[in-house]
């Protein structure tokens, strides 16, 4: 097998992107405004966890230099991580966190739904089982975003507030990365921009019914996006959660249960 | 002369009733057989035509399964007991290989497994797959109460207990419980 490093690259970004909102959403095990969405948000961030493993994996494999997933995790470092910023930012209140969840969820359905006929049956295995996941994150988030747009005069205000600090970082999700784009063109990845009207159409819909506006183009100009993340450049909350999430690791290296 | 295949036969017909013993160690009732997650049994042919016997036929063997749910916590300790059980019985040569596609799914669950579920209290996945559609708000076909068997039941919430279970009530006997979600 010779090494593709799109393909590696690929794998660590959705390995990256699961396991940084996986852990985000597991900051709120313990702390959710009602018992049963507590346990369904901790379930949704199991499932990013259980993909992230997936793709780490296989990233181990084909990187073939005696990385583990585990290693792969705990052990790099900012600047090494591929997420998206999206997926980084600090949960905020439950609208901001239900908002995010949707966003990313939406352009996980449309991705997965594709990448399960990659040329890669890795790739394609490991999507056809996180399809039907993200399934139920998407229905989920949705009928949340609707419950709080459309709710009372408060949770309107909060989803709106949402809408105007997360809306900056939903255009990185259909920039490909240069490993993204080479993928495609080898076919085993996702064209991107194949999928962002449908991710499109998809927030509009939801949008409509939770009576929340979607940021306007000014002038014919596109509403700015901040980008970087696919390429190892984060926001600073990044940091923090990986001094939280890596420091056992990195404490008392190799250590076990 | 008995046959390669008999005895080949014969042998993973000795593995299958161990793995009959290994339980899903969340779900305790379902052994690893009723939940589908076993692909394939491969022996190994060697040492053919040993004599029957105690402690003479423990071939090297290699169990092939496929996860439930991406995140199932339970995969890594399934796999462990899997391996302690036909150690116990004497195959020092395990190999236990995992593979995602096709992807599992609730229609592998035997129907012993499902029956198995309802008396436990658990609903089991309706017989027509049903992957969770979009459609939000959705009221999904009506899932039978465990406790009292009436229809009457409401959708509390799709994330259980479990990653693979939603969270419903009865709305006349009133109790809470896990249905298993089609899958």
């Amino acid at each position: 097998m010779h090494p593709n490093p799109s393909l590696t690259d690929s794998c660590l970004h959705l390995a990256d992107d699961a396991l940084i909102l996986g852990h985000r959403n597991s900051e709120w095990t313990g702390h959710g405004p009602i018992l049963e969405q507590d346990i369904a948000l901790s379930n949704i961030a199991l499932d990013l966890i259980g993909q992230a493993r997936n793709f780490y994996q296989y990233a181990a494999t084909l990187k073939a230099d005696g990385s583990t997933e585990d290693s792969l995790a705990y052990l790099r470092d900012g600047w090494d991580f591929k997420n998206c910023l999206l997926v980084e930012q600090v949960n905020g209140d439950w609208a901001k966190t239900v908002l995010r969840q949707f966003f990313f969820s939406a352009h996980q359905y449309f991705l997965y739904e594709r990448l399960q006929e990659s040329k890669d049956e890795t790739l394609a295995a490991i999507s056809e089982k996180a399809f039907k996941e993200v399934a139920y994150h998407l229905r989920w988030s949705s009928e949340w975003v609707i419950r709080l747009g459309d709710g009372t005069d408060e949770s309107h205000r909060r989803m709106e507030k949402a809408v105007d600090e997360l809306w900056k970082f939903t255009g990185e999700l259909f920039l490909p990365a240069p490993y993204e784009a080479q993928l495609a063109k080898e076919g085993y990845g996702v064209d991107l921009l194949s999928v962002q009207p449908l991710w499109k159409e998809k927030v509009n819909e939801i949008f409509a019914e939770a009576t929340l506006t979607i940021p306007v183009e000014e002038e014919g100009k596109e509403t700015w996006m901040q980008t970087g993340g696919k390429a190892g450049r984060h926001t600073e909350h990044l940091g923090y959660l990986l001094a939280e999430m890596q420091f056992l690791q990195r404490a008392y290296p190799g250590g076990e249960w | 002369m008995v046959e390669l295949s008999d005895i080949l036969k014969s042998r993973k017909e000795a593995i299958r009733a161990i793995l009959a013993g290994v339980n899903d160690p969340e779900v305790p009732v379902l052994s690893v057989l009723d939940l589908g997650i076993i692909r394939e049994i491969r022996v190994a042919a060697g040492d053919a035509g040993q004599g029957p016997g105690e402690g003479d036929d423990r071939p090297a063997v290699e169990i092939v399964i496929t996860p439930t749910y991406s995140g199932c916590p339970a995969m890594d300790m399934i796999r462990m007991n899997i391996r302690m059980a036909l150690l116990e019985k004497g195959y020092d040569q395990v190999t236990i290989t995992t593979v995602l596609s096709p992807a599992w799914t609730t229609d592998w669950m035997s129907e012993e497994g499902k029956e198995k579920l309802k008396a436990y209290g658990i609903a089991p996945p309706h017989p027509v797959q049903q992957v969770c559609h979009t459609e939000l708000f959705h009221r999904g076909e009506a899932v039978q109460c465990p406790q009292c068997h009436s229809y009457h039941t409401q959708l509390i919430s799709q994330f259980g207990s479990t990653a693979c279970k939603a969270l419903y009530r009865c709305e006349d006997c009133q109790e809470p419980f896990d249905y298993f979600k089609c899958h």
